[in-house]
C-alpha cells in the first residue's frame, strides 16, 4: 500500500497524530522502541496473512459466505446432546449479556463495576435455591473444569487419593478429569448396573478400602441421560468412611428433581450449558461448583465467590470477593489450583434465565422434559429390533441399541442426516444417544421414530 | 443563563449510575411469570402419565426451588439497570488494568457472530454441516502459527490461564513419552511472568523455581544458569514481562533451558506489542500460548467467556488435544486420531464464538493493520509513559530511560509519601472521573504500583485526557488529600465494607445464606 | 469538580472511644545523618553532629505527622511528655498536648523508655514516636507486644519494619486507626543495628524483638498489592514449604525470624526468639544453642541450619546470628544452610543480593553464587548471595 495505512480500529494511525506523538517522545521513529528486541529476533519480512478485508462491506461479505455453508439445528431436526444441548433462550437473556456494559467490561471491581458484581452475586444466590445449598462459585470454565476440582478439593478436604467413579461419566468429561487429577488422585471405575451405580459394588469396596477413598463420584443424568435413585445411600456409605459425595449435575432438572444435597451431596457440580446459553458448536460452557457454608469447604473453592458487604449508606448493597486470598492471583502458587478469566458472562446469562424462569418455568421445564424423554423412549423402543440400553428414569437423554435392526449406530445417523434429521450421538456400534428437550413437539419424536422405523423396515433382516 | 453556553470544564463530570436497585429475589411478586415453557401436550401426557408423580421416592423435588416470581419486564429492567452500573471498556479510556490488552472489541464482529449460523450449531453434528464454521478454526490456527511461528496451533482453551494448563500438560506428557517424566520435576519462571504460570505448574505436580530481576528489571540470567539442571522439565515465561520490558537475551534464556533438556513455553499475553515484529520461534521456544481476549480483541465479558491458543513446534504437535481440524483439500474435518494426545482440556473444540471474533479480527486487518496496532499500541505506551513521567511524584521503576514495549508498571511511592495518599486510593478517585481503576499489579514488586496498558485503541486526545485525570488526583493528593482518601465520591455504591467478606460467621456468599445468617430464616 | 471531603466512616467492627494518642520524641534521632555520621547513638556522635553544625529533626518530623493525624481525625487527644520529649512538637502542630509523663530529661535512651511506659500507663490507644532503630528499642524494652506502636522515621536510616514511610504516611495511618479504620495490629520486627558497626562498614542487623502495629487495610479488596494480611500467609506459607522438606532423623538448627517462628509452630515445638533451637522430629533437642551446642549437634549425624532473611539489607549470616558460626557452616559441610523467605523479603532488596558475613571471607566466598530459597510449598526462588564488600575477596587470583 503506497498511501499511509489508516485503520478504524486504530485511531493513532492517522499521520499527522502518529507524528506529533513521536515528536513528543523524542523517538524519530517507531523502531526506537523495539531496541531490547535483538536484530536476529526480529521478523525481516511482512507476515504472511490474508490480504486484509478493511470495509465492514468486504468483511461482513466474507464471514457471511464461511458461516452460510453452516447448517444450523434449527434448520434440521436435531436430537444431538452429549454435553451441549439445545434448549430454548429467553430473548431478555441475550438483550442483557448482549449489553456493552456486560460485554465488554473486564474484572471491575466493585465501585465502578457494580453491576456485574450483582448480577454474579444474584447468579450465585438463584443458583443456590435450585441446589439447596448455600455456596455457588462465580462460574469456572466449564463443567470438565469444575468436575476436576470438585475431585480435588474432595481429596485436599479429606487428605486421599482415591475416586471411586460409579456413573456413565461422558468419555471427553472422564478424559479430561484424568488428565486434571493425575498428580493427586487415582480414579477406581465401579461399573454401573442397570441405569445407575452397582450400589452393592460401591458399598462393598468403600467398606473395603475406608482409609483410602476421598470421594464416591456420582453423575445424575449419566452420560446416558440416566437419573441416579439411589443418591442417599451413595452418600451413607461414602460419609460411613469418612469420604465425601461429589455428585455432578445438569441444574435443568432441578425443578422437579431433588437437589443432590438433599441426599447427602457435600459437593455438587456441573455445567450450566443449558441455562440460557445456545450451543455455540460446542463453545459455550460454564462450570459451576456449590458446597455449603462450611469453611473447610469454601476455602478449598479456587473460584472467586462473591458476597454481600454494607456500605456506609444504609440500605446500600455493596459487594467483593469472600476469602479473596484463597485464589491464585493474590498468593501466586499457593492459590488453590488457579483462577483467571473464566465465564462470568455466562453466569450472568445464567441468572438472568432462573429469574425469569422462576419456580413455576423450571418446575415445568423439568415435567415436560421427563415426559418428552418418556415418550421418546417409548416411541423408539416399539421400533421392531431397537432396544432401550436400559429402562430407568431418564431426563433429556436415553441410549438406543440397534443391534437388533441389522444397522449399525452409524447407519442410522447417516441415513436420517440425509433425511434432515440428526438422530443423535453414537456412542459405540449399535449403540445411539438421544436427546429430547422442551424445543420438540409430539410430532418431531413421532417423525424421528417414523424415519427410523422406516429405515428398519427397508433394511434386509 | 443563556446561549452561548460555557465551554466544558477540563475533565469531564461524570457520576456512575445509581439505580439503587434490590437483590432480584426482592423483586418477587408471588404468580408473576417470566417466561413461559411448553408443557407436554395431551397425547404426550395421555402416552407417558404423571411422569413427575411416577418419580421414585427420594428423586423427586418435595418443595419448588425458592426462585424469584417476576414479570419479563421487569426482569429485564432490573438487569439493564445493573448493565448501567457497570463501567463496560466501550464506555471509558481503560487504559488502566494493565496487563490486560483492554483493547477495542470490534462491534461489526458482534454482528456476524450472531446468527443461527453459528450460536445453534450443535459440536457433533455432521462434518458436512459445518465446512464454514472448521474452516474459520483451520484458518485461524493457520493465521496464529505464521503470527507465532509454530508448527501447529490449538485453540481448545478456554482461556489464557487455561492455555497455560494445555502447555504443561503437553510439557508433562513430552517427557513422559521419553521416559523422563519421574525426573524432570522442576519448572522455572520469573517473577513478573503471570502467576498462572506458577499456579499451573504447580497443579501439574511440578516444583516451582521463580527467578527474580537483576537490578535493571530484566530476568537474572545467572539465575537461571544456577536452576537448571537434568530435574528441568521447562521454563515458562512472559517477554515483554508486565514491567513492559522486553528481555533481549530471551534467545540465551531458551538456549540455556534447551541445554539440559528442558521445554521452553512463551507465555505471549503481552504479545499486542510484537504482532509481526518478533515471533515465538524466532526465540527458539517450543511452546506459546496466546489470549484470544487480550491481543486478538474479543470482548472480556465481565472476566470470560475468554479463549486460548496454545502453539507449539512440530516436534509437540503429537500431544496437542484433541481432535484437530485438518482439510483433505475438498472438506474440513476432525482429525480425532491423536494416539499422543494430551487429551480433552475443555468440551469439544474451543470457545467458538470468540474464535469466529478473533478470526474475523486479523482478517480485517491483515499483516501490515497488525503490524500498525503492535506500532501504534508501542507508541501510545512511550506517549503516555512521557505524560506520566511528567506528573511529579509518579515514577517507573526498572530500565531507568529506557523505552517500554507495550506497558508499564508505574509507581507512586514518591507521592505516598509526601501525601499519605496510596495508589488504591488514588485510583478510586480516577474512577470518580469515569476511568477504570487499576487492581492488577501481582506480585506486588513495585511499591504504590499502578500499571498502564494503552493498547492501540485510543486516540492521542483519549490518551491526554487519561493523564490529566491522574495530575489533577495526583494535585489533589496534596492539596486536599482527604477528597482522594474518601474517594469513590461519584460511583454506584459508596464506601464499602469488605470485613465481613473473610468472617465465615458473616460472609454471605448467597441471599439465602445472608438471610439465614443475619436474619435467622431457614428453608 | 471537588466535592467536599467527608469523614472517613468507623470500620463497624471499630471499638469505639479509641483516639488517646501517645507521642514520645527522641530529639537527638537522626542528628547524625545530615553531618554523615550513620547514625545517632551516643553522647559523642551527638556532640560531634551539632559541632558540624546538625539541628534535631525528629521534633520537625513529629510536627508533620501530627498535623496529618489532626487533619483526618480532628477528635484526637494527644498525650505526650514535656518539652523536647513531644510537648514541643504538639504545641507546635497547633495540639494542647497532655503532659502525663513528666520528669528530667537526661537526654538518654532512659528518656524514650520511660515516657512510653508512662504513656502506655495512662491508657493511649497508639503509641507514635519520632526516631530511628535505637528508639525502635527504646519503644520495645518500654512496652513491648502491649499497645500498638508507630514509628514516625526521623533517624538516619530504619531498617526496622515498625517504622512508615514518612511522617505523612506515619500520621494518616495513626489517624485512620484511631478513628477504628484500622482495626487490627500485626507484629514488626525491631532491628538491633550496632551503628558504630556502621559507621565502620560492617553493618549487622539482628532481631531484637518484636512491637504491634496497625495493620494497613486496603479500601478494595486489591489484595493483590501485598497487604500484611496476605505477607503473614506469605510467611506460613514459606515455613509449610521449609516444613514439608525436613528429613527424619536429621538435626535442624532453627535460626531467629519470624518465618523461623512460624516453622517452628507448624512442627509444634517452642522457639527462642532471637536464638537457634536444635531440633529433630519434632523435638527440641537444645534450645537457644550456643556455637558449641551447635558444633555438638553438627557433630552428631546428618544436620543442617535453618535461616531467613533478617532485615532490610538481606543477611543470612552475620555475627548477629553468630553462634552459627563459621566453624559450625563448615562442620555441617555442603547443604549446611536451608534458606526460608518469603519472594516479598526478595523483592524488597530490589535487585541486591542476599548477604552472608560469617566472619570467614573464605568461607563466605564459599557460600556466594545463587542460593535456592524456600518460598512455599513445592516453591523456591534461586537468588544471589554475596559477601558485603568489605568482606569480598579477589576471586581471579583464587
Amino acid at each position: 500500500m503506497t498511501e499511509p495505512f489508516v485503520h478504524p480500529y486504530v485511531p493513532n494511525t492517522a499521520p499527522r497524530t502518529r507524528a506529533a506523538m513521536l515528536e513528543a517522545v523524542g523517538a524519530t521513529s517507531i523502531d526506537e522502541f523495539y531496541a531490547d528486541c535483538p536484530p536476529e529476533l526480529r521478523l525481516d519480512r511482512p507476515l504472511d496473512l490474508p490480504a486484509p478485508l478493511l470495509s465492514e462491506t468486504e468483511l461482513v461479505r466474507h464471514m457471511d459466505g464461511l458461516l452460510n455453508r453452516n447448517v444450523s439445528t434449527r434448520e434440521v431436526l436435531s436430537f444431538l446432546g452429549a454435553g451441549t444441548y439445545q434448549h430454548q433462550v429467553p430473548a431478555v437473556v441475550e438483550e442483557v449479556i448482549n449489553r456493552s456494559e456486560f460485554l465488554t467490561a473486564y474484572a471491575g471491581e466493585p465501585y465502578e463495576d457494580h453491576g456485574r458484581f450483582q448480577a454474579l452475586f444474584q447468579y450465585q444466590s438463584l443458583m443456590a435455591e435450585l441446589l439447596n445449598m448455600d455456596v455457588v462459585n462465580v462460574p469456572t470454565y466449564d463443567g470438565f473444569q469444575a468436575t476436576g476440582t470438585a475431585l480435588t478439593m474432595a481429596g485436599r478436604l479429606t487428605g486421599r487419593q482415591q475416586v471411586l467413579v460409579v456413573s456413565d461419566v461422558h468419555p471427553d468429561k472422564l478424559a479430561k478429569v484424568r488428565d486434571y487429577v493425575r498428580p493427586y488422585l487415582d480414579l477406581v471405575h465401579i461399573t454401573s448396573r442397570g441405569s445407575g451405580a452397582d450400589v452393592d459394588a460401591v458399598l462393598a469396596h468403600v467398606s473395603k478400602n475406608a482409609e483410602i477413598v476421598a470421594c464416591v463420584w456420582v453423575e445424575t443424568p449419566s452420560y446416558h441421560g440416566a437419573v441416579e435413585t439411589e443418591l442417599r445411600r451413595l452418600a451413607d456409605a461414602a460419609h460411613e468412611a469418612g469420604a465425601l459425595l461429589v455428585v455432578g449435575t445438569d441444574p435443568i432438572g432441578l425443578g422437579v428433581l431433588a437437589p443432590p444435597a438433599d441426599l447427602g451431596a457435600d459437593i455438587v457440580c456441573g455445567d450450566i450449558q443449558s441455562l440460557g446459553l445456545r450451543q455455540w458448536y460446542g463453545g459455550a460452557h460454564a462450570g459451576f461448583i456449590a458446597v455449603h457454608d462450611d469453611p473447610r469447604f469454601v476455602m478449598e473453592l479456587p473460584s472467586r465467590l462473591f458476597g454481600l458487604a454494607s456500605t456506609t449508606v444504609p440500605g446500600e448493597y455493596g459487594f467483593g470477593d469472600v476469602a479473596f486470598e484463597r485464589t491464585s492471583l493474590a498468593i501466586r502458587e499457593d492459590g488453590k489450583e488457579w483462577v483467571g478469566t473464566a465465564a462470568a458472562l455466562w453466569g450472568i446469562a445464567a441468572g438472568v434465565y432462573l429469574a425469569l424462569m422462576g419456580p413455576a418455568g423450571m418446575a415445568e421445564l423439568g415435567e415436560t422434559l421427563l415426559a418428552h424423554t418418556r415418550y421418546a423412549m417409548d416411541q423408539l423402543a416399539a421400533i421392531p429390533g431397537v432396544v432401550l440400553a436400559d429402562d430407568g428414569v431418564h431426563l433429556r437423554e436415553f441410549v438406543v441399541d440397534v443391534s437388533g435392526t441389522g444397522l449399525s449406530a452409524t447407519d442410522v445417523v447417516t441415513t436420517l442426516r440425509g433425511r434432515g434429521i440428526e438422530p443423535g450421538v453414537v456412542v459405540d456400534e449399535h449403540r445411539l444417544l438421544v436427546c429430547v428437550t422442551e424445543v420438540h413437539t409430539s410430532q418431531d419424536i413421532d417423525r424421528l421414530a417414523g424415519e427410523i422405523a422406516s429405515l428398519v423396515k427397508e433394511t434386509p433382516a | 443563563m443563556s446561549l452561548p453556553i460555557a465551554p466544558k470544564p477540563r475533565l469531564r463530570r461524570f457520576h456512575q449510575a445509581r439505580w439503587d436497585e434490590p437483590i432480584i429475589f426482592e423483586l418477587s411478586t408471588p404468580g408473576e411469570r417470566g417466561v413461559l415453557v411448553p408443557r407436554p401436550e395431551p397425547k404426550v401426557r395421555d402416552a407417558v402419565g404423571d411422569v413427575v408423580a411416577a418419580l421414585p421416592e427420594g428423586v423427586r423435588r418435595p418443595t419448588p426451588p425458592r426462585l424469584p416470581e417476576i414479570a419479563q419486564m421487569r426482569v429485564l429492567r432490573h438487569y439493564l439497570r445493573l448493565s448501567q452500573q457497570n463501567l463496560g471498556a466501550d464506555l471509558n479510556i481503560d487504559v488502566g488494568q494493565g496487563t490486560c490488552t483492554m483493547k477495542y472489541s470490534p462491534k461489526v464482529n458482534e454482528a456476524v457472530i450472531n446468527t443461527p449460523k453459528l450460536a445453534d450449531l450443535h459440536p457433533l453434528q455432521a462434518e458436512a454441516s459445518a465446512q464454514g464454521v472448521l474452516e474459520v478454526f483451520w484458518q485461524l490456527e493457520r493465521m496464529l502459527a505464521e503470527i507465532s511461528g509454530m508448527d501447529r496451533v490449538s485453540l481448545h482453551s478456554a482461556a489464557g490461564s487455561a492455555a497455560i494448563w494445555t502447555n504443561v500438560a503437553m510439557i508433562r506428557a513430552y517427557h513422559a513419552a521419553r521416559g523422563e517424566g519421574d525426573q524432570r520435576t522442576e519448572v522455572i519462571t520469573t517473577i513478573f511472568s503471570h502467576p498462572s504460570n506458577a499456579a499451573c505448574a504447580e497443579m501439574a505436580g511440578y516444583d516451582v523455581i521463580t527467578i527474580h530481576p537483576d537490578a535493571d528489571g530484566y530476568p537474572d540470567i545467572d539465575a537461571l544458569k544456577a536452576a537448571v539442571s537434568d530435574r528441568t522439565a521447562a521454563l515458562l515465561i512472559t517477554n515483554p514481562e508486565d514491567t513492559g520490558i522486553f528481555n533481549p537475551r530471551i534467545r540465551e534464556f531458551v538456549d540455556i533451558v534447551h541445554g539440559v533438556g528442558g521445554l521452553a513455553a512463551y507465555d505471549q499475553a503481552n504479545a499486542n506489542g510484537i504482532l509481526g515484529i518478533t515471533q515465538a520461534r524466532a526465540a527458539g521456544f517450543d511452546l506459546c500460548h496466546f489470549n484470544l481476549h487480550k491481543t486478538f480483541s474479543t470482548p472480556h465479558a465481565c472476566g470470560g467467556p475468554a479463549a486460548g491458543a496454545s502453539g507449539v513446534s512440530a516436534e509437540l504437535a503429537p500431544f496437542l488435544p484433541g481432535p484437530l481440524v485438518e482439510y483433505d483439500g475438498d472438506h474440513f474435518f476432525l482429525d480425532h486420531n491423536r494416539p499422543q494426545s494430551i487429551g480433552k482440556v475443555a468440551p469439544f473444540y474451543g470457545v467458538t464464538p470468540n474464535i469466529v471474533r478473533a478470526y474475523a479480527w486479523i482478517r480485517a486487518l491483515g499483516a501490515e493493520g497488525l503490524r500498525a496496532v503492535a506500532e501504534t499500541a508501542v507508541l501510545n505506551n512511550n506517549y503516555l509513559l512521557k505524560r506520566v513521567l511528567d506528573i511529579p511524584g509518579a515514577s517507573a521503576p526498572y530500565a531507568s530511560g529506557r523505552r517500554r514495549i507495550e506497558q508499564v508498571r508505574y509507581s507512586w511511592q514518591e507521592l505516598h509519601e509526601q501525601t499519605g495518599v496510596t495508589s488504591e486510593e488514588i485510583g478510586l478517585r480516577v474512577a470518580d472521573f469515569g476511568a477504570h481503576y487499576w487492581t492488577s499489579h501481582h506480585p506486588h514488586v513495585v511499591p504504590q504500583p499502578f500499571t498502564l496498558e494503552p493498547t492501540e485503541s485510543y486516540s492521542k486526545d483519549e490518551l491526554d485526557e487519561y493523564a490529566d485525570i491522574l495530575a489533577e488526583v495526583a494535585r489533589e493528593a496534596r492539596e486536599t488529600p482527604d477528597v482522594v482518601r474518601t474517594a469513590p465520591h461519584n460511583q454506584t455504591v459508596h464506601h464499602t465494607h469488605h470485613d465481613d467478606l473473610d468472617d465465615p460467621e458473616r460472609w454471605a456468599i448467597t441471599w439465602r445464606a445472608y438471610r439465614r445468617k443475619h436474619f435467622g430464616e431457614h428453608p | 469538580m471537588t466535592p467536599a471531603p467527608r469523614t472517613l466512616p468507623a470500620s463497624p467492627l471499630a471499638a469505639p472511644g479509641t483516639r488517646r494518642l501517645g507521642l514520645v520524641v527522641n530529639p537527638v534521632a537522626g542528628i547524625g545523618g545530615p553531618a554523615g555520621l550513620k547514625g545517632s547513638d551516643g553522647a559523642d556522635v551527638q556532640a560531634q553532629a551539632v559541632a558540624r553544625g546538625a539541628t534535631p529533626r525528629a521534633t520537625a518530623r513529629a510536627v508533620a505527622a501530627l498535623r496529618t493525624v489532626v487533619r483526618i481525625f480532628p477528635g484526637v487527644e494527644v498525650f505526650t511528655a514535656g518539652g523536647v520529649l513531644g510537648a514541643d512538637a504538639a504545641a507546635q502542630a497547633g495540639l494542647p498536648g497532655r503532659v502525663v509523663a513528666t520528669g528530667p530529661v537526661h537526654g538518654t535512651a532512659a528518656d524514650t523508655v520511660r515516657a512510653a511506659r508512662e504513656l502506655s500507663a495512662a491508657g493511649v490507644d497508639l503509641l507514635l514516636f519520632a526516631g530511628g532503630d535505637g528508639t525502635a528499642r527504646d519503644i520495645h524494652d518500654a512496652v513491648g507486644e502491649g499497645i500498638a506502636v508507630l514509628g514516625i522515621p526521623a533517624g538516619v536510616k530504619m531498617y526496622s519494619a515498625c517504622f512508615a514511610v514518612s511522617p505523612v504516611v506515619a500520621g494518616t495511618l495513626a489517624a485512620d486507626w484511631l478513628a477504628g479504620r484500622v482495626d487490627s495490629a500485626s507484629s514488626a520486627d525491631v532491628l538491633d543495628i550496632d551503628e558504630e558497626a556502621i559507621r565502620t562498614g560492617q553493618a549487622e542487623p539482628r532481631l531484637y524483638g518484636t512491637v504491634r502495629i496497625p495493620r494497613v487495610q486496603g479500601r478494595t479488596q486489591a489484595r493483590k498489592t501485598a497487604a500484611p494480611a496476605s505477607a503473614a500467609a506469605a510467611v506460613r506459607r514459606a515455613a509449610a514449604g521449609a516444613s514439608i522438606l525436613l528429613r527424619p532423623g536429621t538435626r535442624y538448627l532453627l535460626g531467629p525470624g519470624g518465618t523461623m517462628r512460624a516453622l517452628a509452630e507448624l512442627i509444634g515445638v517452642p522457639k527462642t526468639p532471637l536464638g537457634f533451637d536444635v531440633v529433630e522430629d519434632g523435638h527440641v533437642l537444645h534450645a537457644d544453642a550456643d556455637e558449641s551446642a551447635l558444633l555438638a549437634a553438627a557433630a552428631g549425624g546428618p544436620c543442617q541450619a535453618v535461616v531467613t532473611v533478617i532485615g532490610g539489607q538481606g543477611f543470612i549470616l552475620g555475627r548477629g546470628n553468630q553462634q552459627l558460626s563459621a566453624r559450625v557452616l563448615r562442620a555441617l559441610g555442603k547443604d549446611a544452610l536451608m534458606v526460608v523467605a518469603t519472594d516479598d523479603k526478595l523483592t524488597e532488596l530490589g535487585g541486591r543480593p542476599l548477604l552472608v558475613d560469617s566472619g570467614d571471607p573464605a568461607l563466605d566466598h564459599a557460600l556466594s553464587g545463587y542460593t535456592r530459597v524456600v518460598t512455599g510449598p513445592g516453591t523456591s526462588t534461586l537468588y544471589p548471595v554475596r559477601a558485603p564488600e568489605h568482606h569480598s575477596i579477589d576471586t581471579d587470583g583464587t
